[in-house]
């Protein structure tokens, strides 16, 4: 047996104990796991994994957590200081005693109304099998028809059981009617060694607008694997924006699907990685209808002997006449030993189309380092603030404020830790 | 103490390359020197030198700046010690707005000498005071630095970082090139007005005009990357009559 198929043995063990006590459509949880059995963890044959590799996944073991009443000030200390409603996740389950929802937002728990809208596509993707044959616990959010939701924060929390690395596998279903609106601010944290691999499935109705800002800073020891899929129906909105820091290997995978006229989804990113860190992000923007726009700036900076990898898939319907897609890919390598993968993939079949993409990847400037250095400015400030500067044409696509602020507070913190 | 700026037989090249072949010169506090040359006889390569750029290898000589070993010292050693490089061709940075970059430099320099820095409204406050004395517009400062100004507009703030950094010994690299008369007397103006016992300036320049407005101490003429001849502020209404043929022979 190789290392992928012995990794996914765990995993179904773990299915065969907890089965009967799963919520939701057992059916649908038997499928999963014949799915997951025969397709295993994704591996170097499959080209949607080309540029990452699951083995330290599979060679390491997970255990389920335990009963999460550990102690998380430290960890609530962590998260940004945004004036909002939270939804808590420690260790996967939901803490009501941590969480409340904005007014007019209707926030509900996996556990206790399992929830599986059909996005998902456990049969294709096989750490979305893993997480629909295992999700005990996740975010049920209904932002209901004409509402402003303002701003929830949807916070993971990941405790340190020494010695024993859990995996959970949340599962969360972000839903908003006709006209409505929120922000949703999704941030992950955590210490020790684990596995975080939630599935996020969104709908957004007709005229619906979400906003969703996610910053990734999970543990140095960490997997973070996140799948999302989102529909949105007729001018409908789906803006995101997401920062990666953390993990020792993160993919965040998102499938977007503009699926009414007048649509449009925003799906920047910026991944800050170091050391021996690799993160993948990984989208698949499909326009099945016409006059919907997609847009996409991405920036890696990687330090180290770090990796990090863009694929940057566009599907264009043969009725999405007047699309407007976008994308662009920058990376910003500060050392001779890190690297980039980039894969942009359009695949038009409609004639009427404006799709464009761009890859640039380089170095600091050494001119601009010695002009800053030659005004006081001392080598490290310099670079700071030139990798700064580099992310802010991505970080601009942040226009909620206080969003905006912790990012900022996050990408100075992580400069940090790499001077220390 | 002898002067401020101390060069003493200094070599200097790049890519195994000599360009500066032996500089001697002595700028004193207080006083205003120019450089004239005509273009590749290494002026540009001085000021770099003198302000830390890394390419260029010194192989020989040395240079004292208010008495301690400015060669021994990091580029940004240099500005805190007081030295200021206005670039010939200033560095646009994206994403680093004006503002955020002049703050950034001055509260970087006073850290550096043990003075408290400056917070944003009274940073600001100085800069709008000292952009007004130089006749630049306001938004200049909210602008990210250099990227897409004006020729002239890239010189002006090159004399507005050190207008605000206050250096004890100001380099300008061709800063008069490209300006019109009105934005030539704004830049003498903002030289002039640092002007004092605590200040010394080595200004280099391919035309005379400049020093009908900031007068110098001295003339230095370089070819070769050497000093030829030096003299007083009549040298360089000589060297625009006769222009610098007669003195290459004698180089
Ligand atoms: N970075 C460099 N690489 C290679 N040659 C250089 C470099 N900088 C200057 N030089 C050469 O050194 C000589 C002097 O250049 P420079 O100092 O710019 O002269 P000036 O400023 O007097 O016009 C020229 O021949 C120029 O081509
Ligand atoms: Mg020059």
């Amino acid at each position: 047996m190789n290392a992928l198929a012995a990794g996914s043995q765990g995993f179904l063990a773990r299915f065969e104990g907890l089965r009967d006590r799963l919520p939701g459509d057992p059916a649908l949880r038997a499928a999963a796991a014949a799915a997951f059995r025969a397709n295993g963890l994704p591996g170097p044959r499959d080209e949607a994994w080309k540029y990452t590799s699951l083995r330290p996944l599979a060679e390491a073991s997970f255990h389920e957590p335990l009963v999460p009443l550990a102690d998380c000030a430290a960890l609530l200390a962590r998260l940004p200081a945004i004036e909002a409603p939270r939804a808590v996740f420690v260790d996967g389950r939901f803490r009501a005693d941590l969480s409340a929802a904005p007014p007019g937002v209707v926030l509900d728990h996996f556990a206790a109304s399992p929830d599986f809208p059909g996005l998902a596509r456990p049969q294709r993707d096989s750490l979305v099998a893993l997480n629909t044959m295992l999700a005990e616990d996740g975010a049920i959010v209904t932002v209901p028809a004409g509402v402003d939701g303002g701003t929830l924060m949807l916070a993971s929390l990941a405790t340190d059981t020494p010695g024993r690395a859990v995996a959970f596998h949340p599962r969360h279903v972000i839903r908003l009617g006709a006209g409505a609106r929120l922000t949703l601010i999704e941030v992950s944290v955590g210490e020790g060694s684990y596995l975080h691999n939630p599935v996020t499935e969104i709908l957004i109705a007709e005229d619906a607008v979400l906003t969703h800002v996610r910053l990734q800073d999970e543990a140095a020891r960490s997997f973070h694997l996140a799948t999302l899929y989102a529909e949105i129906a007729a001018r409908g909105t789906y803006d995101s924006f997401s920062l990666t820091l953390g993990a020792r290997m993160a993919r965040s995978e998102v499938h977007a699907r503009l699926a009414g006229p007048g649509a449009a989804t925003h799906l920047n990113a910026a991944q800050l990685l170091s050391g021996v860190q690799h993160a993948d992000f990984t989208t698949v923007v499909r326009h099945d209808a016409p006059g919907c726009a997609s847009r996409q700036t991405v920036k890696n900076v990687l330090a180290g002997r770090s990796r990090g990898v863009f694929q940057g898939r566009i599907e264009v319907a043969r009725i999405a006449q007047k699309t407007d897609g976008y994308q662009m890919n920058q990376a910003l390598l500060l050392s001779p030993d890190a690297e980039i993968d980039c894969k942009p993939e359009l695949e038009i079949f409609a004639d009427d189309v404006k799709c464009s993409h761009g890859a640039t990847v380089g170095e600091l400037d050494p001119a601009q380092i010695f002009y800053l250095r030659s005004r006081g400015v001392p080598e490290a400030q310099a670079r700071a603030m030139l990798v700064r500067a580099f992310l802010e044409s991505a970080l601009d696509a942040v226009s909620h404020v206080q969003a905006r602020a912790a990012l900022d507070h996050a990408v100075t913190l992580w400069w940090e830790r790499q001077a220390a | 103490m002898g002067a401020l700026l101390q060069i003493a037989g200094l070599t200097a090249g790049i890519d195994g390359r000599e360009i500066l072949t032996g500089i001697d010169l002595d700028v004193p506090a207080g006083e205003v020197h120019a450089v004239m040359g005509p273009n590749g006889s290494g002026k540009s390569t001085l000021s770099y030198v003198l302000a830390g750029r890394e390419d260029y290898a010194v192989t020989g000589g040395s240079v004292r700046f208010g008495g301690a070993d400015l060669l021994a010292m990091a580029p940004e050693e240099r500005a805190a010690a007081g030295l200021f490089l206005a670039f010939q061709y200033p560095v646009e940075l994206p994403g680093v707005g004006n503002a955020n970059f002049l703050r950034t430099a001055l509260n970087a320099i006073r850290r550096a000498r043990g003075e408290p820095e400056l917070d944003a409204v009274n940073f600001l406050k100085l800069a709008r005071a000292e952009t007004k004395r130089l006749s630049m517009p306001d938004d200049m400062l909210k602008r990210n630095v250099n990227v897409g100004f004006s020729g002239g507009e890239k010189k002006r703030n090159e004399v507005l970082q050190m207008a605000l950094l206050r250096p004890r010994l100001a380099i300008l690299d061709e800063t008069d090139s490209g300006l019109d008369i009105d934005a030539l007397k704004i830049v003498a103006d903002g030289v002039n007005a640092q002007r004092g016992p605590e200040f010394a300036a080595l200004v280099i320049t391919h035309y005379q005009r400049l020093l009908d407005y900031i007068v110098p101490d001295r003339v230095h003429v370089l070819i070769g990357g050497r000093i030829v001849r030096s003299g007083g502020p009549e040298l360089a209404h000589e060297l625009e009559a006769s222009g610098y043929a007669g003195l290459a022979e004698a180089a």
